[in-house]
């Protein structure tokens, strides 16, 4: 399993209600439901994410995060998800509105752009950084919204959001003290633990 | 025995099953008894938990899969995910099928004899409600002994009646599949229905719903009927790509035509498709269809709360809509599965890209068929089925 989806499953308690937008194949509520009995519902737009959702016995909802929550009661999750969207996103603020308002808790996992080997590359090369992990040339992506650690911290301040939690994940795929140390800097992955 | 990959349920026999007890419906009349007519494929397994009852829609019947004889042309009208290997797959479920009561394919409907009268029942038949419909299945659930369904499984009006089951006998399914479906109609539906009824009791041969006891049947408006409602079926790409403005001859004869000329291949489809049905359908029966789909409002008595509604299911749900559905839009499906969402109940929800429009839910589209199948296999893991 990716390891953000490993790392964010200590913070979603037993037995709670888990809304995952961009659940993907459905893999992290499969375990959750197994692993910690969590009763949860993925979103999901690519259809051949949704079949292979529905065949790992996971509740999936044909859903375009684009169009917000607008469909979701206020409260109704004990926890919303969102790992590696966020930088897909049209309006990324207003979704977390959404997510603090239909969730207690929300956990964001997003590609850190203030690592730094995006920070080498562009400055070395001039050229919007490419790499394994972000595969994508600027003009074809789905990635539209890149934001660094420091970036996300200042939007949670603005917005007086609370940190309850949160961590790097580094290029060794693994979380490493120096990695904690200087996150904005050597953290790949970022990922946030937070509440209203 | 074999197991079969993506084939047909092959040779079918309709039953015929009688009871004699009096059914007693929503409207407070009671029929004193009635017929179902059904078919059944597949095994009902050792412990009767492989169950799955169809729902069909307004013109449906019993005969969903399958062939009657060896020579026919048309299977059943969801042979296309009924069958060994298919979605709903005949190796693992055993699949009841019925003709609702008031429908005119052999289960008691207007056409019937009214014992009280030894006429054909026709516009004195009790109005019915989509409850009554479950409740007549209800029967036959007993009937086969069966407790609890795998699934119940319907599209459009079939739909209403799986999502009124979940509500009414919530301990008797696992699963309710709704697809292209609705809680209730809009003002459009009901609109395109009542010109639909009118069309039928306008004409001459009507006679007050008392057709049969003049020996006629209003067939110009049955079919006039049909044509519309199979323009609400159809979505307008659907039939661009199917029509297209081609000409029947391949030259127009503009002026030339008395009223009775088809000029284009969409004006022959519609009448074909009329006349096919005038000729097949009792038109009590689609007045009594039509006014039960209009009456269906699945929130009414939960205060017109959808969520409060479903708060009584304890099934999950798998709901499907397609894009090019003007008659049951994608938006109604979602109100479904909002509403679910909302009462904490477990739900699925695809939206198939599709030109067909409401059709749609009866064509195998590649990744509707996906979906299904994919949706099918926890309740084939249920069973503990080796997949």
């Amino acid at each position: 399993m990716r390891f953000d989806l490993t790392l964010i499953q200590p913070w979603i308690n037993e037995g709670s209600r888990v809304l995952d937008l961009g659940c993907g194949d459905g893999t992290l509520l499969a375990t959750l439901a197994k692993q910690k009995n969590v009763s949860g519902v993925g979103l999901e737009i690519d259809p051949e994410n949704i079949t292979q959702s529905l065949a790992q016995g996971v509740n999936v909802i044909e859903h375009d995060l684009n169009l917000g929550l607008g469909n979701f009661r206020d409260n109704s999750f004990d926890m919303v998800v969102m790992t590696l969207a966020l930088q897909t996103l049209r309006y990324p603020h207003l979704v977390i509105d959404e997510m603090l308002r239909v969730g207690r808790e929300c956990i964001v996992t997003f590609p850190n752009f203030g690592h730094w080997r995006s920070r080498w590359y562009l400055s070395q090369r001039g050229k919007m950084p490419v790499s394994k992990f972000l595969p994508y040339t600027w003009y074809d992506t789905p990635n539209i919204h890149f934001c660094t650690v420091k970036d996300f911290e200042a939007l949670c301040a603005d917005k007086q959001i609370r940190v309850l939690n949160s961590a790097v994940i580094g290029a060794d795929n693994n979380q490493s003290p120096l990695a904690d140390r200087f996150p904005n800097l050597l953290g790949v992955t970022a990922v946030y633990h937070i509440s209203k | 025995m074999t197991q079969e990959q993506n084939g047909s349920v092959g040779i079918v026999v309709p039953q015929t099953l009688h009871f004699d007890t009096p059914l007693t419906l929503a409207c407070g009349r009671a029929l004193p008894e009635h017929d179902i007519v059904y078919e059944t494929y597949g095994q009902l397994n050792a412990d009767k938990s492989n169950g799955i009852l169809i729902c069909h829609a307004l013109s449906g019947h019993h005969h969903a899969a399958g062939i009657h004889h060896p020579d026919d042309r048309k299977p059943g009208w969801w042979d296309s995910c009924i069958g060994p290997g298919k979605p709903i797959d005949t190796n693992v479920f055993f699949v009841l099928s019925i003709n609702n009561i008031g429908g005119c394919n052999g289960s008691t409907g207007p056409t019937a004899i009214n014992p009280e009268t030894g006429k054909p029942w026709g516009p004195d038949f009790p109005p019915l409600r989509c409850r009554d419909w479950v409740e007549s299945q209800y029967l036959m659930m007993q009937h086969f002994g069966i407790t609890q369904w795998a699934a119940i499984i319907g599209g459009s009006l079939g739909g209403m009646q799986a999502m009124r089951w979940a509500l009414e006998h919530p301990d008797a399914l696992r699963h309710c599949i709704v697809i292209a479906s609705a809680m209730k109609l809009s003002a459009q539906n009901i609109a395109f229905n009542e010109i639909a009824r009118r069309a039928i009791t306008s004409d001459p041969n009507f006679f007050e719903g008392r057709y049969l006891e003049h020996n006629t049947l209003p067939r110009q408006g049955l079919a006039l009927a049909r044509m519309v409602g199979h323009i609400t079926y159809l979505s307008e790409d659907g039939m661009k790509q199917k029509f297209g403005r081609e000409l029947k001859t391949g030259n127009l004869t503009l002026g030339s035509g008395s009223d009775s000329d088809v000029e284009f291949e969409v004006e022959s489809y519609l009448r074909y498709q009329g006349e096919a049905f005038s000729g097949s359908f009792d038109a009590n029966t689609y007045l009594l269809m039509t006014k039960a789909l209009d009456y269906y409002d699945l929130a009414r008595e939960y205060n017109d709360d959808p969520a409060e509604a479903f708060s009584h299911a304890k099934c999950s749900f798998m709901v499907i809509s397609f894009t090019t559905d003007w008659r049951f839009a994608p938006a109604r499906s979602r109100e479904i599965v909002d509403a679910l969402v909302a009462a904490n109940k477990p739900v699925s929800y695809a939206q198939i890209e599709a030109d067909h429009g409401h059709d749609a839910f009866l064509i195998p589209i590649p990744r509707y068929m996906d979906v299904f199948h994919a949706y099918m296999k926890r309740l084939k893991q249920e069973l503990g089925h080796a997949l």
